[in-house]
C-alpha cells in the first residue's frame, strides 16, 4: 500500500487505506449511480408502454415516420462505441497510454458522430412538423377516404401521435443528454491520460466512465426497438 | 499536552467561513445540513402556525382561502422534502456513520460536499416560489389541477424538488458505499450499530425511489408547459397515472423518514438501558424488509381513485404485511428494557415519546390500510393526524433525541439536562394535544386542505390550535438552550453515557480524520459489559 | 333507536353501521396494543429504573420464540382486518342492480346532479330513504372527490372518465356533502347538503317545480339536434351500428376483440370515435370533444341506456353490414350468446 502511495502520489484520497478500496469504492459508487439511472428512465418507459398499448395504431404510425435506417446506423454506431470503449480500459488495466488515448478518442468520436446522427434525425422531424408542439402537424399516410367531407376522419389521431413523438423526444433527447455528459467525460478522460495520470494500478476513472458509457449504450438497444421497430410489419 | 491549550478537533482546526463551505470532513457537513434544515424546520413551521391559527375559528376569517392553499402547500413541501427526508439521514447520518463504522470519512467526501450544495440550490428555488407568491396545489401536487389548472408558482416548486432529490439520492449512494466498503477492520456486519443498518435500508429507498419522483416532476413540468398529454385527459391522458408515479417514490419516502429514526431510537434505547437490543438480527432485518415492502404498497393512497378492486385488494394486503416489520421493532425495543438499567435523561425520554407516539401512528394505519374503512377516512384529518404520528411524534421526536444524545460528540459540551427534560415534556404534551384531536376530527367527517368548515368541529379544532403553540414552544426551546450550551455548556467527556458504538471512543468532539488510529474491532454491537 | 356515541358521525346508510363495526374493531385491537406497549414499557421502566451509575444489567440478545410470536400474532391479526376492510370495500364500490341512477357532475366549485327524471340540483341533493342509489359521476375539470360521511362513502371524482358508488339512505335528515380531494381555492365552499326524504316527500318535492322532461328525452332530443341519428338509424341500418339495446352488451370490435358497452365505452366512443371502431364500420365518425358538456354527455348516455328492449340481447356486427358506419353500436340482427 505505501508503495503505491509513492508510486502516484495524487491517486490515493486520504480517507482510504488502499488503491484497491478506492477503486472498489469508485466502482460500486457507479453501479449504484447507474442503478438510480435505471429507475429513472423507467418512469419514460412506464409511459412508453401504458400509451402504447392505449393507442396501438398511432404509436404504430408515429413509428413508420422514423428513419429506420439512420436508426440503425446509430445503433452499429454505439455497439462499435461500447466496444472501443472495452479496449480502453484494457488497456489502462495494461498500462499503455498510447493505446488508451487512441482509443477513448475512438470512443468519443463516435459519441459525436451518434450525435451527429441524432441532429440530423431531429432536424428532419423539425422539417416535417413532427416536433410535437404548436407546429405538429400529422398527415396519415394511410388515410381512409374522408367520407362526406367528414373532419377528423382517418384511422389515427394525430393527437395521440403527437404523444408518441413527445415520448420519442423525452426519451432520445435524454438519452442524449446522456451522450453529451459521457462524450465530456471521456474527454477530460484524454486529456488527463495525454498527461500520464492513469497507470496499471490506477485507472479508475476509465473504469468506471466505461461503466457509464456501456449503460448509455444499453438504454440506446432498448430505446431503438421500442421507437423504431415495433409494429414495423404492419 | 499543556492543558490550557486546546486539543485539535474538527471544529476548531480551521475557521472562517472557507473553512466550512470547502470542507469535505463529513462532520462539518453534517453541521452544513443542520443549519439549512432548521431554517426549514421553522419556516416550515412558521406556515403551520398560521395554519393552526386560522382553523380556530371554522369561517376562515384570517387569511383568504387562496392565501390558506398556499400555506398548507408551503408548510408540506418545506416539511418533507427540505427537513424530514434530510434530517436524520443528512444531519446526523453523514455525522454518524463514518464514524459507527470506523472510517476517517464517506466514501465521496466532495460528493458529500456537492450534495449540499445541490441541496440548497433547490431550496433556493423553492424559496423563490414562495416569495413570489407561492404554490397552492398541495404537496401531492395532482395532475390536472397541478398542471392546468393552478396559476401559482408550480414549475419553480418542481424544479426545487428535482434538484433536491439528486442530493437524496447522492446522499444515499455515499451511504452505500460507505458502508459497504469503509468499515473498519473487524466491523463486520452484524457488528453494525442498528442505527447503519437503518441507514443502509433507508439509502436502498432513496438511491431507488428518488429517480422515479425525478423523473415524475419533469412530465409534469413538461405537461404543465408544454401540454404533453400523458396526464391530461382531454389529449387521452390519465391523471391517475401521475398519482401511481408521484406515490411510487413517496409512499417509500415515508420510510425514507422514519428508517432512520428507528435507527436513532435503536441506539437510544441500547445505551440508556445498557443493554444490545433485543434480537439485532430481526430488527437490521426488519428495516431491510420495510425497504423493500415500501415499494409494493404505493395504491394503498388510491383505493378511492377508481382503480380495481382486485389491484386494491393487492395493495391492502402488502400494507398490513408491512406494518409487521415496524411492528417487530416496537415490540423488540419493548423488550429491550427487560431487565435493563433504565435512565430517564432526555434522549431516552424522547425515545419512550417515540415509541408511544409511532406505535399509535403505526396503528392508525392499520384503520387506513383496512379499504372498507378507509373509504371513509381518506382525505380527511383521519389521516393528518396519522402522518403527523408517524413523521412529527415518530421522526422528529427521534431526530431531537439523537441531536440530544450525540450533541456531546457534536459540540463537545454538554446540554442542560433540566432545561431538556422540560422541552421533551412540552413536545410530548403539545404534540397529543394538538394531533390527537384530529383522528377524531376525522372520523366525524372533517375533510382536510379545508380553509373554512361546519361550525360542530369547532371544539376539537381549538384544542388542536392550542396544542400547536405549546408544541412551538416546546420546538423552539431546545434551539435556545443547545445554542446556549456551545459555549456555556459543562465540556463533554468523550463518552458521557457511557455507551458502546465506535463514535463513543473517539474524542468530543473528534479529530478531523475521527480517529487518532483506525480501532480495531473484536466485539458485538452493544457489548456494555467489559467497557467502562 | 340508537343512542349517540361521541365523536361518531350520524349514521344514515346502510353500510354506516358496518363501516362503524370495523372502526370499533379497529379501536379496540390498537387501545389493546397501545396499552400493552406503553404498559410494558412504564412497568419496565420502573421496575428495572436504573438504581447507580456504574450498574451494569445481564446481556439478553433475544428470543427467537417470542419474536417469532410477535410477528405470528399481529400478522393474524391484521388478516382479519384485511378481509373484513376488503369485504366491506367491495360492497361500497359494487352497485347493486336495481339502483336508481342519479348523475353527479362535479366542477370548480360545486356539484352539479341530474335527476332521472330531469330534475337538476345544485350542491344539493334529493333522495327517498331505503332506495338504493347509484352515482355516476364525473368531472369538469380537476380531480374531486364526493363525500358524505353520514353514509360513510367516498369516491374520486375524475375528469374524462366515470366513476360510481352507490348508497340507501336509512333516516330522513340533512347530511353534509363534502369535496374531499383538494381542488383549488374554494375547495372548503365545494360542499352542500344531502337531503334525505320519506319516499312520499320525495315524490312532492319530484314532482314540485318545473319539468324539464326526463333526462332520456333530453338526450333524445339532444341525439336529433346532434345528428346522431342521421347514422344511427333505428329504423334501418346505417351508416352507424344502431343503438337499440346496447348498453352492457358485448360489442365486437374491429381487431376480434370484445368489450362491453358500458357508460365508459360509450363515453369514450362519442368523444373519441376511432379508439375502439366496431367490426365492420369504417371510421367516419367525427369527435364530440369539447363540443358537448359533461351533463349533456350524461343525458346521451341515459337516452342509450333508455332504449333497446331488454329481452332482445344485442347482436354483433357483421362485417358485411350493408352501408358503412362509425363509431359505438352493434348492429341488432343476430342474438349473441354471453
Amino acid at each position: 500500500m505505501a508503495e503505491n502511495h509513492a508510486m502516484t502520489p495524487h491517486a490515493l484520497a486520504h480517507h482510504f487505506d488502499s488503491l484497491d478500496q478506492q477503486r472498489e469504492a469508485g466502482t460500486l459508487g457507479m453501479w449504484v449511480f447507474l442503478i438510480t439511472e435505471i429507475m429513472f428512465f423507467g418512469g419514460l418507459f412506464l409511459t412508453y408502454i401504458l400509451y402504447r398499448s392505449k393507442f396501438p395504431h398511432e404509436f404504430v404510425a408515429g413509428s413508420h415516420a422514423l428513419d429506420i435506417r439512420l436508426g440503425a446506423f446509430n445503433t452499429a454506431v454505439l455497439i462499435g462505441s461500447s466496444l472501443t470503449m472495452a479496449l480502453a480500459v484494457y488497456y489502462s488495466q495494461v498500462g499503455s497510454r498510447r493505446l488508451l488515448v487512441t482509443y477513448l478518442t475512438l470512443t468519443m468520436l463516435l459519441g459525436l458522430v451518434f450525435l451527429g446522427v441524432k441532429g440530423i434525425e431531429y432536424t428532419e422531424k423539425f422539417e416535417h412538423h413532427h416536433f410535437p408542439g404548436a407546429d405538429f402537424q400529422w398527415e396519415d399516410p394511410a388515410q381512409a377516404p374522408a367520407l362526406d367531407g367528414n373532419p377528423g376522419a382517418g384511422k389515427v389521431d394525430g393527437r395521440h401521435v403527437e404523444m408518441f413523438y413527445w415520448i420519442y423526444f423525452a426519451m432520445t433527447g435524454l438519452h442524449a443528454l446522456h451522450m453529451i455528459i459521457g462524450a465530456g467525460l471521456i474527454a477530460v478522460l484524454i486529456v488527463l491520460a495525454v498527461r500520464g495520470r492513469f497507470t496499471a494500478e490506477y485507472h479508475m476513472p476509465v473504469e468506471i466512465t466505461g461503466l457509464y458509457w456501456h449503460f448509455v449504450d444499453i438504454v440506446w438497444i432498448f430505446l431503438f426497438p421500442l421507437l423504431y421497430l415495433i409494429g414495423r410489419h404492419e | 499536552m499543556i492543558p490550557k491549550q486546546p486539543r485539535t478537533h474538527y471544529l476548531n482546526i480551521s475557521y472562517g467561513f472557507k473553512s466550512w463551505l470547502f470542507t469535505t470532513d463529513h462532520k462539518r457537513i453534517g453541521l452544513l445540513y443542520l443549519v439549512s434544515i432548521t431554517l426549514f424546520f421553522f419556516v416550515g413551521g412558521a406556515f403551520a402556525t398560521i395554519i393552526r391559527l386560522e382553523l380556530a375559528t371554522p369561517q376562515g376569517d384570517l387569511v383568504q382561502a387562496e392565501t390558506y392553499n398556499k400555506l398548507f402547500t408551503m408548510h408540506g413541501v418545506m416539511m418533507i422534502f427540505f427537513f424530514l427526508i434530510p434530517a436524520v439521514p443528512a444531519v446526523l447520518g453523514n455525522f454518524l456513520i463514518p464514524l459507527m463504522i470506523g472510517a476517517k470519512d464517506v466514501a465521496f467526501p466532495r460528493l458529500n460536499l456537492l450534495s449540499w450544495y445541490i441541496f440548497n440550490l433547490g431550496a433556493l428555488f423553492t424559496i423563490y416560489a414562495v416569495v413570489s407568491g407561492g404554490v397552492d396545489t398541495g404537496w401531492t401536487f395532482y395532475t390536472p389541477y397541478s398542471t392546468t389548472y393552478s396559476n401559482t408558482h408550480v414549475l419553480a416548486t418542481g424544479v426545487g424538488i428535482f434538484i433536491t432529490g439528486f442530493s437524496s439520492i447522492l446522499t444515499g449512494l455515499n451511504f452505500i458505499v460507505t458502508i459497504h466498503m469503509m468499515r473498519a477492520p473487524g466491523m463486520n456486519w452484524f457488528r453494525l450499530p442498528l442505527f447503519v443498518w437503518a441507514h443502509y435500508a433507508t439509502s436502498l429507498i432513496q438511491v431507488l425511489g428518488t429517480p422515479v419522483i425525478a423523473i415524475t416532476v419533469l412530465l409534469l413540468a413538461f405537461e404543465r408547459v408544454v401540454r404533453i398529454g400523458i396526464f391530461d385527459p382531454a389529449l387521452g391522458g390519465d391523471p391517475v397515472l401521475f398519482q401511481h408515479l408521484f406515490w411510487f417514490y413517496s409512499h417509500p419516502a415515508v420510510y425514507i423518514m422514519v428508517l432512520p429514526a428507528m435507527g436513532v431510537v435503536s441506539e437510544l434505547v441500547a445505551a440508556f438501558t445498557r443493554k444490545s437490543i433485543f434480537g439485532y438480527d430481526l430488527v437490521a432485518f426488519a428495516s431491510i424488509a420495510i425497504a423493500v415492502f415500501g415499494f409494493l404498497v404505493w395504491g394503498h393512497h388510491l383505493f378511492v381513485s377508481g382503480q380495481s378492486v382486485y389491484a386494491g385488494m393487492i395493495f391492502s394486503f402488502l400494507s398490513y404485511a408491512v406494518a409487521i416489520p415496524s411492528a417487530v421493532k416496537v415490540f423488540n425495543w419493548t423488550a429491550t428494557l427487560y431487565k435493563g438499567s433504565v435512565s430517564y435523561q432526555t434522549p431516552m425520554l424522547y425515545a419512550f415519546g417515540f415509541i408511544g407516539l409511532f406505535t399509535i401512528g403505526g396503528l392508525t394505519g392499520l384503520f387506513l390500510a383496512a379499504m372498507g374503512l378507509d373509504i371513509h377516512l381518506t382525505d380527511t384529518y383521519f389521516v393528518v393526524a396519522h402522518f403527523h404520528y408517524i413523521m412529527v411524534g415518530g421522526t422528529i421526536m427521534a431526530y431531537l433525541g439523537g441531536l440530544h444524545y450525540w450533541w456531546p460528540k457534536i459540540s463537545g459540551r454538554m446540554y442542560p439536562e433540566g432545561w431538556a427534560k422540560l422541552g421533551a415534556l412540552i413536545v410530548f404534551v403539545g404534540f397529543n394535544l394538538t394531533f390527537f384531536p384530529q383522528f377524531l376530527l376525522g372520523y366525524m367527517g372533517m375533510p382536510r386542505r379545508y380553509h373554512a368548515y361546519p361550525e360542530e368541529f369547532q371544539v376539537l379544532n381549538v384544542m388542536s390550535s392550542a396544542g400547536a403553540s405549546i408544541l412551538a414552544v416546546g420546538y423552539i426551546l431546545p434551539m435556545v438552550y443547545l445554542i446556549w450550551s456551545m459555549r456555556y455548556g459543562p465540556i463533554a467527556s468523550s463518552n458521557p453515557w457511557p455507551a458502546t458504538g465506535l463514535e463513543w471512543q473517539t474524542s468530543s468532539p473528534p479529530p478531523t480524520e475521527n480517529f487518532e488510529e483506525i480501532p480495531v474491532v473484536t466485539w458485538e454491537a452493544y457489548e456494555f459489559a467489559g467497557q467502562e | 333507536m340508537e343512542k349517540w356515541i361521541p365523536f361518531i358521525p350520524e349514521r344514515a346508510s346502510t353500510v354506516a353501521g358496518r363501516v362503524d363495526a370495523l372502526y370499533f374493531f379497529l379501536v379496540g385491537v390498537s387501545v389493546f396494543f397501545a396499552l400493552l406497549i406503553a404498559g410494558l414499557e412504564l412497568y419496565f421502566a420502573i421496575r428495572y429504573r436504573r438504581r447507580s451509575p456504574g450498574e451494569m444489567p445481564a446481556p439478553v440478545r433475544g428470543s427467537m420464540k417470542l419474536e417469532m410470536l410477535w410477528v405470528v400474532i399481529p400478522f393474524l391479526i391484521s388478516m382479519v382486518m384485511f378481509a373484513w376492510g376488503s369485504s366491506l370495500y367491495f360492497t361500497i364500490y359494487r352497485p347493486p342492480k336495481d339502483a336508481l341512477d342519479i348523475y353527479v357532475v362535479g366542477k370548480q366549485w360545486m356539484w352539479k346532479l341530474q335527476h332521472l327524471d330531469g330534475k337538476r340540483e345544485i350542491n344539493e341533493l334529493h333522495v327517498p330513504v331505503g332506495r338504493k342509489i347509484k352515482l355516476t359521476m364525473t368531472s369538469e375539470d380537476v380531480i374531486h372527490s364526493f363525500f358524505v360521511p353520514a353514509f360513510r362513502i367516498k369516491a374520486d371524482v375524475l375528469p374524462g372518465r366515470y366513476t360510481s358508488v352507490w348508497f340507501e339512505a336509512t333516516k330522513p335528515g340533512r347530511y353534509h356533502l363534502f369535496c374531499a380531494e383538494y381542488c383549488g381555492t374554494s375547495h372548503s365552499g365545494m360542499g352542500g347538503w344531502v337531503t334525505v326524504m320519506e319516499p312520499a316527500d320525495y315524490e312532492g318535492w319530484l314532482s314540485g317545480g318545473r319539468a324539464e322532461g326526463s333526462l332520456a328525452s333530453t338526450g333524445e332530443k339532444l341525439f336529433q339536434d346532434l345528428a346522431c341519428v342521421s347514422c344511427h338509424r333505428s329504423d334501418i341500418q346505417g351508416r352507424g351500428p344502431a343503438l337499440k339495446g346496447l348498453f352492457n352488451r358485448p360489442v365486437r370490435l374491429e381487431g376480434g376483440q370484445t368489450v362491453i358497452a358500458d357508460e365508459g365505452y360509450i363515453r369514450e366512443s362519442i368523444l373519441n370515435p376511432r379508439a375502439k371502431l366496431v367490426a365492420g364500420f369504417p371510421p367516419i365518425m367525427p369527435t364530440f370533444q369539447g363540443q358537448i358538456t359533461e351533463e349533456q354527455l350524461l343525458q346521451l348516455l341515459t337516452y342509450i341506456k333508455s332504449i333497446g328492449p331488454e329481452e332482445t340481447p344485442a347482436a354483433p356486427p357483421s362485417p358485411e353490414a350493408q352501408a358503412p358506419s362509425g363509431g359505438a353500436g352493434v348492429t341488432r340482427k343476430e342474438n349473441v350468446k354471453q
